[in-house]
């Protein structure tokens, strides 16, 4: 009687949860599926079904190519490079100093601030008048400035830096927190050995870290895949200048909400998108697994 | 003398990467006590010639919609908060309390959703919201995000670790399952309750799609939004000294909420050592 009673309590407690997340990720996602067989008229509200006519587009669509070119160079360039720099920087922070609360407090700043708000900081950085040009025209680095914006040569690479500047303290904050698992005896006895501080760093820690690495990286991976606002904010929904920031998040948004009819096709889009997420990431999971064999 | 060296090089590298970080957020906060003039001369000096406020006293003021924008945002996210900690909370303590049939296929969904991308949900949930009628409202922003799988999970975790007794004992004191849940549970639960408002405090404060998805009337944008619509309403001109006010504006709470516990913030990424 007593067993009844706690579970219809409960079954009430997580009615709300069930509901949205039915709703809204579960229904949405066999709806998505559904969505991408089809051609839908969003006034009309018709939908006729297409086969894979959608995913056979992704394939001729030149846009489609362009923005995936452009979110795989996203994803190859910034993972890499920011979860090395989480993990040299997070190292440094780990070395017993003093003040190295206050510099925590300093860097995780860019974790709090808005995809927007930052976007618009970097536009201002990179504009023509704007302090990056500036700086490098008076040290002599340009001998004119660039227009960082509107050069589809450097638009995808100014969203680069600013992804990786404001992705590291997140990731470093999870290396932090892997580092103070490493037992210190584990330094102490390297140390009597005679390793180096490089010699320490690459025998002992960058290996004792590589859950904490596969981690990152999966985090980086499904993080950078789907980038939109920064593209989005950038190029003003366009993914301009030539479609350099046209990246699939914001094909998808552009075929969705942007044009009639192509809605069947931003559904397909997405469908592959996280297929695709789901393909990289679970290579990256096997790599991570067969290289700790050796 | 060899340990010197060591310090020194170490401190050299945190304090370029500090450079670094701060470098963006001290040129936006110089740019918006400039004057366009003074910002568009390519100058580079930090401390401005002639620092004046009259860009914020302009967008707070003049600008008709800008007010409305942060209260926009201050509304979404205080009540967006407050039903998933609600609701998070509910379902984490159900999870990890109460028995009932099919509890762990349940978690197991729960947890599975947390890996779904987003761009998977975008377009059913705009025709969902669209169906339920709730476009161009605040409602729309907040009913599909009213629950959150990560902090359910957690909230579940918390109450996993959490001694029974004092709740066993307040049952036999005669407190029913609801009042035990608000007056023993939820009370015990303070310090994850408050990690959890913080981020999702902080997620609606910083979303960009939904609202911009969602919300078409200006008087509704939330400032995310809205700053990004600043950008080109001078027909491509941008008045960069707004824009820059307008973000560290948008920055003020957050930093606010981080300066009281910053240390919650830090550790709160994960268990950290440094307790």
């Amino acid at each position: 009687m007593h067993n009844k009673k706690e579970a219809i309590q409960g079954l009430t407690f997580i009615t709300p949860a069930i509901i949205i997340l039915g709703i809204f990720v579960f229904a949405s996602i066999a709806f998505s599926i559904y969505i991408s067989f089809h051609k839908v008229n969003l006034f009309t509200g018709e939908t006729t079904f297409v086969g894979l006519e959608n995913y056979i587009r992704i394939f001729s669509d030149s846009k489609s190519k362009i923005s995936f070119l452009n979110t795989i160079t996203f994803v190859a360039v910034v993972v890499p490079i920011q979860t090395f720099l989480s993990l040299v920087i997070a190292s440094v922070l780990n070395a017993k100093i003093r003040g190295r609360l206050q510099f925590r407090i300093i860097y995780f700043l860019p974790t709090l601030t808005s995809s927007a708000a930052l976007t618009m900081i970097f536009m201002f950085l990179f504009s023509l008048t704007g302090p990056v040009n500036q700086i490098a025209l008076s040290i002599g680095l340009l001998k004119e400035p660039i227009n960082f914006l509107q050069n589809a040569k450097f638009a995808l690479q100014v969203i680069m830096a600013m992804n990786i500047w404001s992705t590291i303290p997140f990731f470093m904050s999870i290396y932090l927190a892997g580092l103070q698992e490493i037992p210190e005896t584990l330094y102490e006895s390297a140390k009597v050995d005679g390793a180096s501080t490089s010699q320490q760093f690459f025998k002992i820690t960058v290996p004792m870290l590589k859950p904490i690495t596969a981690f990152v990286v999966l985090m980086g991976i499904v993080g950078t895949f789907q980038m939109f606002d920064q593209a989005f904010i950038f190029s003003g929904g366009s993914g301009g200048p030539e479609n350099s920031t046209l990246t699939v998040a914001l094909l998808i948004y552009r075929n969705a909400f942007g044009q009639n009819n192509t809605m069947g096709y931003a559904a397909a889009l997405a469908i592959t998108l996280a297929l695709l997420i789901f393909v990289v990431s679970s290579i990256a999971r096997r790599i991570n697994k067969s290289e700790s064999v050796y | 003398m060899q340990k010197n060296k060591y310090a020194f090089i170490l401190y050299s590298i945190l304090a370029i990467y500090a450079v670094f970080t701060l470098f963006p957020f001290l040129w936006a906060l110089s740019g918006s006590f400039k004057t366009y003039k003074e910002i568009t001369s390519g100058s580079l000096n930090l401390i401005p010639d002639n620092p004046t406020l009259l860009t914020y006293i302009k967008l707070i003021t003049v600008d008709g919609n800008f007010p409305r924008w942060i209260f926009n945002s201050f509304f979404i996210g205080i009540v967006g908060t407050f039903i998933n900690v609600m609701f998070n909370t509910m379902a984490g303590y159900a999870l990890a309390r109460l028995r009932f049939r099919g509890r762990d296929f349940v978690l197991n969904v729960i947890l599975v959703s947390i890996m779904v991308p987003g761009q998977v949900l975008l377009i059913p949930n705009y025709l969902i919201v669209q169906w339920f009628g709730l476009m161009n409202s605040y409602a729309a922003v907040l009913l599909p995000a009213a629950v959150n799988a990560t902090y359910i999970y957690m909230m579940r975790q918390f109450f996993i670790n959490f001694p029974k007794e004092v709740e066993e004992a307040a049952s036999i004191d005669g407190l029913g399952r609801i009042g035990i849940f608000f007056r023993i549970a939820m009370p015990l639960a303070k310090p994850a309750i408050a990690t959890q408002a913080v981020f999702i405090f902080m997620g609606f404060w910083n979303t960009f799609l939904q609202p911009k998805l969602y919300l078409q009337d200006p008087q509704l944008y939330t400032l995310t939004v809205g700053i990004q619509t600043m950008m080109s309403r001078y027909g491509g001109i941008t008045q960069w000294e707004e824009v820059l006010a307008a973000s560290v504006i948008s920055m003020i709470p957050i930093l606010i909420i981080y300066i009281i516990l910053n240390k919650k913030f830090i550790q709160s990424v994960r268990m950290d050592g440094e307790k």
